[in-house]
């Protein structure tokens, strides 16, 4: 076994509030690339940002050629010759492209203080033409594709010689044919010897560039396997295999078949493609998908947050013109962003302000006047009715728990009586039992009448819940499945098809 | 047939980038044709040599304060700054008699470590540029005050103190040609800054924070040491700054001060410092502390009465600012 090159053992590493990875291992040999899978959130990201020097471990230890090391910072990891491409491309757009390799060693001349641009532009290019790229050093990031902007992030991997180089979502923002390129790359480098870890949602690459895959799952090492022996429908199966939500699945009864919200054809540049799908009275539409797919730029453009280029919006029966939130309102539709704390509350408020904000344009008298008493009887009502657990009105809402804080979220479209509601990760961050408390909640919503439409990354929350299921992957519906047959399996399958599941696409 | 029209958009808006580096030129000149268009004392040599020695202190500042923009931050204290430069000059060369050139390096030793405070504060104690400067803007102001007993430090005539700023070292070598020293140190404060920006190790830092600083933390670059470095070579303009104006005046006035940072900011930002961080150069801010400086002359020329004067500057630094947002804007 002297050709592992990283060996991670019994790493722990938690959050406030997540255990984020517990006991997990990994190995890596050199010349290999090492596939790292998992749902979102498995911890795939956190564990490599650990041997990166990103993030310090709480437990465990971890070897590389055959030493343990300690790694506290990333000048640390690149001088061993562990180097990352991070999922974010952490570029300097102002700087060229050999500026941003050589950003922290860049050749000196003169007291050390001057720099040589020409050596540098040189030292890149000549990194440039051993990976056969098509980059000229000298031009600005900025003014780059995302393709080209990965490729100088990989260069800069590699030119601190690495011996470790692991790729984060590599393949998140190309093209098919820049896909081709960098496999090109990926492989040139593992015959030279270098270890790959390489990190991605799409399964079906994982056959054509990897050697080994370990699959993890909720922050726990699952297994490693040999690529050539397993199929992808294990893969997926130790991604999900797991039983969070014993109790059975809670659809309420039929919705009627009025259609209260649809979308035809909606597009946006590469996030959304001709997307289409409509919203039934009293149904709750599950978005599927992985992280990137595009699911929360559809919702934003309903909403009118963003715009679009092309697209009808229909609402009960008128097409409609949405062109910011306010015309959304007006059209009784409601957003709940995933950040709540950044677009939902006013977190240094107190809970009666927070509700009250979006109803005392109709509670007020003359010269502006807020009746007050009105005010606190509709918002005692609704804290009431949503049960939310606070010590008085006057709590600010920072004290909350985060599940308290969603249902205040959820609270202010009550308040405005909102017939369509946009669910963006509604229970993300928020712990089990405020979860089921806030599955209760939409299914009240939707036996009054409501049309929720849920973007969740979490499967069996999207199984759990929703009447239809809309499966979206790189901006395009890849498929709609109804509560029957609607699988993890099946969802996995269409999240994770590539440009041939779409008649509609090219 | 999509990369094509990819390329040609990028190509235009480099063009677009370019046009509006172009701008203040542009605006500068415009302004000075006018200006000798509309009044026969305006383009005179006379006049001119005034514009350049009014803009010497502001432009010093911008110098240093065009620095800590472009790391994305922004330095509140430079007005005051400057004056405790001054005031410390004041006392090595009146107080304690000691030679002029001990005076000139201890206002600009006094600016330095302001900015090495400013620095410490910002990187290490990762304070809000603009809560820390403000802290540094009141203790800088509080010292001139205490040190100078509140009354302004005046240097013997025989020291000649004032040469050092309208003295005419070029006049002497090119007779009738009497440019003072305060232009050629704002000049060459300019060039030196210039090629400290574009040239080492310390100006590449100083973009690269200011482009993107949590990628240049995780490419292993010590930030506090940087950061520390930057804010302390711009407090060495800002000390030349006190020194100039200290020479100016032919005396340290420890209640001036409060008000230059804001001109010296504007300076930067209408030469095309972005407030965002990550672009900008000396150039600009030369050209944007002669537009502000030009402006005001030209205004007084036409008997525009002052508090005019100080209303169309403000509309101006509100324009420029906007041009700044529109920019921004395009990136994103």
């Amino acid at each position: 076994m002297d050709d592992v090159l990283l060996l991670m053992e019994g790493i722990d590493k938690s959050f406030p509030g997540v255990d984020a990875l517990k006991k997990c291992r990994f190995e890596l040999k050199a010349g290999e690339v090492h596939a790292l899978v998992g749902e979102n959130g498995a911890g795939k990201s956190t564990l490599m940002k650990v041997v990166a020097g990103v993030y310090s471990k709480d437990a465990g230890r971890i070897f590389y050629k055959g030493k343990e090391v300690h790694i506290p910072n990333p000048r640390a990891a690149q001088r061993l010759g562990i180097s990352m491409v991070h999922q974010e491309l952490n570029l300097m757009r102002h700087l060229t492209a050999a500026q941003n390799i050589f950003i922290g060693r860049e050749p000196v001349r003169g007291a050390r203080i001057l720099l040589d641009e020409n050596a540098l532009n040189d030292k890149a290019q000549k990194i440039i033409d051993m990976l056969h790229l098509k980059l000229n050093p000298r031009s600005k990031v900025a003014d780059m594709s995302v393709a080209k902007q990965q490729m100088v992030e990989i260069a800069k991997a590699l030119s601190f010689d690495s011996d470790v180089l692991i790729l984060d979502e590599p393949t998140a923002a190309l093209a098919q044919v820049e896909i081709v390129e960098l496999f090109r790359i990926i492989r040139q480098l593992r015959d030279k010897g270098v270890g790959i870890i390489y990190i991605s949602h799409r399964l079906e690459e994982l056959k054509q560039i990897s050697d080994r895959i370990t699959v993890m799952r909720d922050g726990l090492y699952v297994d490693t396997v040999s690529t050539q022996g397993v199929e992808i429908d294990q893969i997926i199966k130790m991604m999900v295999g797991r039983v969070i939500y014993e109790s059975s699945p809670e659809i309420p009864e039929n919705p009627s078949q009025e259609i209260v919200l649809e979308v035809k054809n909606l597009n946006r540049g590469n996030e959304i493609r001709n997307v289409s799908f409509n919203l039934k009275r009293g149904e709750i539409l599950g978005f599927a998908g992985l992280v990137g797919a595009g699911r929360t730029e559809v919702a934003r453009a309903v909403f009118g947050a963003d715009s679009f280029d092309s697209g009808e919006i229909i609402v009960k029966g008128k097409k409609v013109k949405i062109k910011g939130p306010s015309d959304a309102v007006n059209h009784d539709i409601g957003y709940l962003s995933e950040d709540r704390k950044q677009y939902g509350l006013c977190l240094g408020l107190d809970v009666e302000t927070n509700i009250a904000l979006v109803i005392i344009s109709k509670l007020t008298g003359f010269l502006g006047w807020i009746k007050n008493i009105k005010v606190r009887e509709i918002v005692k009502g609704i804290v009431n009715k949503l049960s939310i657990k606070t010590p008085s009105l006057n709590q600010k809402v920072k004290n909350l728990s985060g599940g308290n804080q969603q249902k205040l979220v959820v609270g202010k479209w009550l308040a405005k009586d909102t017939g369509i509601l946009l669910f963006d990760e509604p229970t993300r961050g928020i712990d089990v039992g405020a979860k089921s408390e806030i599955y209760h909640l939409l299914n009240n919503l939707v036996r009054q009448g409501k049309s929720i439409i849920m973007i969740s990354s979490e499967l069996p929350e999207i199984l759990r819940m929703s009447h239809r299921v809309v499966v979206m992957c790189e901006g395009r519906v890849t498929g709609e499945l109804d509560y029957g047959e609607a699988t993890q399996e099946s969802i996995m399958q269409l999240a994770t098809l590539r440009n041939n599941g779409n008649l509609s696409n090219n | 047939m999509i990369i094509k029209t990819e390329t040609i958009t990028r190509e235009k808006k480099a063009r677009s980038d370019t046009i509006q580096r172009l701008m203040a030129f542009g605006a500068l000149l415009l302004i000075f044709i006018s200006f000798s268009f509309a009044s026969p004392y305006f383009f005179t040599f006379r006049n001119v040599i005034g514009i350049l020695i009014s803009t010497a202190v502001n432009g010093l500042l911008a110098i240093g304060v065009t620095f800590i923009i472009i790391t994305g931050g922004i330095d509140l204290s430079v007005g005051t700054v400057m004056t405790l430069s001054a005031v410390m000059t004041g006392v090595f060369i009146t107080y304690w008699n000691l030679p002029v050139p001990l005076g000139v390096m201890a206002g600009i030793l006094t600016g330095s470590t302001a900015g090495f405070f400013n620095g410490i504060m910002v990187s290490k104690f990762k304070l809000p540029p603009f809560v820390a400067t403000l802290g540094m803007l009141n203790v800088a102001r509080g010292f001139s005050l205490v040190i100078s007993k509140l009354s302004p430090i005046y240097f013997d005539l025989d020291k000649s103190v004032s040469s050092i700023a309208m003295g005419s070292i070029l006049g002497k070598i090119i007779p009738g040609f009497e440019i003072p020293n305060a232009v050629l140190i704002m000049f060459g404060s300019a060039i030196i800054a210039s090629l400290i920006l574009s040239k080492t190790i310390l100006g590449r830092y100083t973009y690269a924070i200011g482009s993107n600083e949590k990628a240049v933390q995780l490419s292993g670059v010590n930030i506090v040491f940087w950061k520390t470095a930057i804010y302390a070579v711009a407090g060495i303009f800002i000390g030349i700054a006190g020194v100039v104006i200290a020479a100016r005046l032919n005396s340290a006035q420890p209640s001036l001060g409060l008000g230059y940072e804001l001109e010296a900011i504007a300076a930067a930002v209408i030469g095309g410092t972005s407030l965002s961080g990550g672009e900008g150069t000396i150039l600009g801010t030369i050209i944007g502390a002669f537009i502000i400086s030009t402006l005001t002359n030209g205004l007084r020329i036409l008997s525009v009465p002052q508090e005019w004067q100080i209303v169309i500057t403000g509309f101006i630094i509100i324009f420029a600012v906007y041009l700044d947002v529109l920019r921004r804007g395009k990136q994103s």
